[in-house]
């Protein structure tokens, strides 16, 4: 699969691991990637609390440049970008006149002709039954897969089947071996771009989900998100404050996961970047060790 | 019915309608989006009231809502609209309600930090086009004069590899836009 790629800023900077193992795992999964030119940040969480045609020209931006540069299908794999490009896209197709003053502000053509895709559905589409088969590894955890926001709201901009119990990720993840468990946080907020400004409400609910993955017997939380990422992990030490107790649980990237169960690295995967420590391992596979649920899913 | 009155264009309600298509009068005040949402608790006046307040179309309602807390406390989360039984794009009515909170020079003062992140992240993409971490969180330190925040973070980050202490320079990539869009900033 040939695939534009919307990387984002978080993904050069605080994020480098998440784009460090989708690149990691792309040839592996048969995913060629092709980074859009001269990119621009998306406006992400600010523009849009400012003003309206900004968070809606910025991201038109650059799926005016995506286009110009012959890219069919876009592929973004930070939550909030993908949000945000596809809150545009939405809103430019709703309304000529809004799509009219955008187009006037960057002054770029712009015909809306691109699919935007998260990783979510990009991973989906590579990831079958019959593609796994040839990892040589598997991931043997129980995970909770941790949805977060902008993976599933709103409606009327992410197609999500299932808004408040989404199970694509869970999916995925027993496709690699892994037990997805049923909680109860999967959507909830993690506080976003609080991290700096209200410190204190992300530890609350950021604790809030540790908590529930911790009880219910998790042994990582996954996610498809930076800002959730960076909130879960490089907060602990707040979350712990608040919480007044410790939590070891870790929290990988979805492409991290993944990448354990081609018998990727740590290293390749960017592990050793997290501020809390992960010492899960891909298992590899042989007669004995693959568990009956993988065996049947890729039966 | 209630969302034709004539009067609503010279309130809020009306600004909004025209912003965005949202009636506020749609809401029949269930609560809902309340009880869902995360930073409720930590609200001066909670989502469902914040929309009362624009129904009742006074000067002193709607002053009311755009000096208030809670319209900066709203995360754009969407669990309100997600489940809303009217439908009620309550992010979408905050957005217009924080644009007017700063035209009108009503910002909550316990939200300065808040609109000086979003000032911070801004200033930040129109210099380097797109979000360069270190020069941002610095921006908002000089900004806030809380310079002693995340000092325990940063080194930590740095030696992990996810901070840069030099920027690249792209501001060419969103001149046009900011030339254009800028001025609320």
């Amino acid at each position: 699969m040939k695939i534009g790629l919307y990387p984002g800023c978080s993904l050069e900077g605080s994020a480098r691991e998440y784009a460090e193992s989708l690149h990691a795992i792309a040839p592996k999964i048969g995913l060629e990637l092709k980074e859009v030119e001269g990119w621009n940040c998306c406006g992400a969480s600010s523009a849009h609390a400012v003003d309206h045609l900004l968070s809606l020209a910025l991201p038109a931006k650059i799926l005016a440049q995506a286009e110009q540069q012959n890219i069919d299908e876009l592929v973004v794999p930070c939550a909030a970008c993908y949000n945000r490009l596809a809150s545009a896209k939405t809103e430019m197709a709703a309304e000529q006149k809004t799509r009219d003053e955008v187009v006037k502000i960057m002054n770029m053509p712009y015909s809306g002709s691109t699919t935007i895709k998260n990783i979510l559905e990009v991973l989906d589409h590579l990831l079958t039954p019959e593609t796994v088969k040839a990892f040589p590894a598997f991931f043997p955890y129980k995970v909770a897969c941790y949805y977060g926001c902008l993976l599933v709201r709103p409606k009327s901009v992410v197609h999500a089947e299932r808004m408040e119990d989404p199970v694509q990720m869970d999916e995925l993840m027993k496709r690699i071996g892994a037990a997805p468990l049923d909680w109860g946080m999967k959507t909830e907020c993690c506080g976003a771009s609080f991290s700096i400004t209200r410190t204190d409400i992300v530890g609350k609910l950021c604790g809030d989900i540790l908590e529930d993955a911790v009880v219910r017997g998790a042994q990582a939380v996954i996610v498809a998100c930076p800002m959730c990422h960076s909130n879960l992990d490089m907060r602990r030490a707040e979350i712990e404050k608040v919480a007044g107790k410790k939590y070891d649980i870790p929290v990988l990237y979805i492409t991290q996961a993944i990448g354990l169960a081609l018998g990727l690295t740590p290293k390749q995967l960017g592990l050793q970047r997290h501020f809390v420590p992960v010492s899960l391992q891909g298992k590899q596979k042989n007669q004995q060790n693959v568990p009956a649920a993988l065996k049947a899913a890729v039966a | 019915m209630l969302h034709s009155e004539p009067h609503e264009d010279s309130f809020l309600a009306g600004t909004i309608r025209q912003k965005t298509g949202v009636s506020v009068q749609r809401c029949y005040q269930c609560g809902k989006c309340s009880a869902g949402c995360p930073a409720a608790s930590e609200m001066d006046i909670a989502p469902s009231v914040v929309l009362r307040h624009l129904q009742l179309q006074s000067s002193e309602a709607d002053k009311h809502v755009l000096g208030s807390y809670s319209i900066w406390l709203c995360l754009t989360c969407h669990t309100c609209i997600a489940r809303c039984p009217m439908e009620v794009d309550l992010p979408k009515v905050m957005d217009v309600l924080r644009a007017e909170s700063l035209k009108h020079k009503l910002v909550h003062p316990k939200a300065k930090d808040i609109v000086s992140f979003h000032r911070s992240f801004l200033g930040t993409i129109r210099r380097f086009g797109r979000l360069w971490e270190m020069g941002f969180v610095a921006d908002y330190k000089l900004r806030t004069g809380h310079l002693m925040q995340d000092i325990a973070v940063a080194p930590v980050m740095f030696e992990k590899g996810k901070l840069s202490l030099i920027p690249q320079f792209r501001k060419k990539l969103v001149s046009r836009i900011f030339a254009a869009r800028g001025g609320n900033i």
